[in-house]
């Protein structure tokens, strides 16, 4: 057997921005099926760009990037094809404004895996119904709060049944009052088992979703452990110097 | 004011107002096709395309309808390429306008938020796909009025058609001055002729910016 059991690995990858900054230095990191990594560090530490590299949308430099033990960065595999089992989550949640909610998720589903209408919106009202909107189905996005985009946003991935979904901030633009609603369906989400890298700046939640924390700094990885020990016991003074910055004292 | 004259004359005038909307109708429909292919090779910074399109636009905007239908009907015979009246009129509506379409449809596209484009990607559609699907349909709604401005821009410049031996709307006023002096009478038919063509146009313009600012989506 070839197949590793890792559903995601990355080797060496290098990422470096046009004038020649370097976002990600020489950066390997594995994911199991059905694990949580949450991703943390300050900002400018190549979390998103990292996440944004695994989805195809910014080119890398060197090293692989491997998806059920299949290269996607050789150049050999579309695009296209990978980012179906790619799911992925914005933290402006752009949803297309000229389409319904319902035409929103259908859109990928009809045009991309030539799924029936039929098919595609029972799967579409099942999925609405779970994040609670099915009620929004014919509303447009702008008739939406910013919490029902996100959990929308979140369905419009889920349509495509990706394999592993990735979350760039999601919450970081809501409202206090709503972003509990959208974690609440990326918890469910990992209860049901989903592969997931979610880079975040909400805490609690890290702790409370993650099988392991990997925390970041310039472009390398500092610290990969337990959500338990991470909090509880930060290895490096880096790690421990970054969670006090969520501690307030009086 | 001559009015037996008038209403003697409103045929030829309803007639030649058929011309001047068909070859502008024509002019158009060629125009917007041009802009849509202009507007995406700059949108898309095609290599070369894009430059040949900056090229065209420039001089498309920066020399008179008058000049360039001169050349096509007057210059080109020289060299050995004769075109109709009809055809240099459509021509020449198509190769002014199709700068002016390119530029409104540009800022349209230009609109759209990057964001759009990689929601798109992270669903698997490819580059046509998010053209046709994603771009295209918000950077028309933006594009709206300035597109509707230019189609009323481009049935008022059919009024130099009359330069290239084309009984249009202008035409048939000179013609009729120029033969009974009748010139409030045909002046005034002019005016009324370019009204009815263009009033119903720019209400209907009007009405669709509005549904379009209105529609379900936009901020």
């Amino acid at each position: 057997m070839s197949k590793t059991d890792y559903l995601l690995e990355i080797k060496n990858l290098e990422k470096s921005f046009e004038g020649g900054t370097k976002v990600l230095k020489d950066f390997s990191f594995s994911v199991q099926t059905g694990e949580v990594v949450v991703i943390l560090g300050p900002s400018g530490c190549g979390k998103s760009t990292l996440l944004r590299c695994i989805n195809g949308l910014e080119p890398i430099q060197a090293g692989t990037i491997l998806l059920d033990g299949q290269s996607i960065t050789d150049g050999k595999t579309k695009w296209s094809q990978i980012r179906q089992k790619i799911g992925m989550v914005f933290q402006s949640y752009d949803l297309f404004p000229h389409m319904t909610v319902f035409e929103n998720i259908l859109l990928g589903p009809l045009k991309v895996q030539g799924r029936t209408r039929e098919e595609a919106g029972i799967a579409g009202e099942k999925l609405l119904e779970r994040v609670g909107l099915l009620e929004k189905k014919d509303a447009y996005p702008r008739q939406l709060s910013g919490g029902q985009k996100q959990r929308v946003a979140i369905v419009r991935a889920l349509m495509m049944e990706p394999e592993i979904m990735l979350f760039d901030e999601v919450t970081a633009a809501l409202d206090p009052e709503m972003v509990r609603e959208v974690l609440d369906v990326i918890l469910e989400l990992a209860r049901g088992g989903m592969t997931m890298l979610i880079v975040t700046h909400e805490m609690q939640f890290a702790r409370a979703i993650a099988d392991r924390i990997l925390f970041l700094d310039e472009g390398q990885i500092v610290e990969s452990a337990a959500p338990e020990d991470f909090f509880g016991h930060p290895e490096t003074e880096r790690a421990q110097r970054f969670l006090n910055i969520f501690q307030f004292e009086k | 004011m001559d009015w037996n004259f008038i209403s003697e004359y409103v045929p030829m005038y309803i007639q030649a107002a058929w011309t001047t909307l068909s070859l502008a109708f024509w002019g158009i429909l060629l125009s917007l096709f041009i802009g849509l292919f202009c507007s995406l090779t700059l949108y898309f910074k095609v290599p070369v395309l894009k430059r040949v399109t900056a090229a065209y636009v420039e001089l498309s905007r920066n020399t008179p309808l008058l000049v360039q239908l001169f050349f096509l009907y007057f210059g080109l015979p020289k060299i050995g390429i004769v075109i109709s009246s009809q055809s240099c009129a459509i021509i020449g509506l198509a190769f002014l306008g199709g700068s002016y379409m390119s530029e409104a449809l540009r800022s349209g596209l230009e609109s759209v938020e990057k964001g759009q484009v990689e929601a798109a990607l992270s669903v698997g559609l490819n580059q046509g796909q998010i053209v046709r699907y994603v771009i295209l349909p918000q950077a028309v709604s933006v594009s709206v009025p300035p597109l509707c401005a230019n189609i009323i821009f481009l049935i008022k410049e059919t009024s130099v058609f009359s330069v290239v031996a084309l009984a249009d709307l202008m035409y048939v006023a000179k013609d009729l001055i120029g033969l009974y002096y009748k010139t409030d009478e045909a002046l005034l038919l002019l005016v009324l002729s370019y009204l009815a063509i263009l009033l119903p146009i720019s209400i209907a313009a009007s009405v669709l910016e509005r549904r379009v600012r209105y529609a379900g989506f936009g901020n």
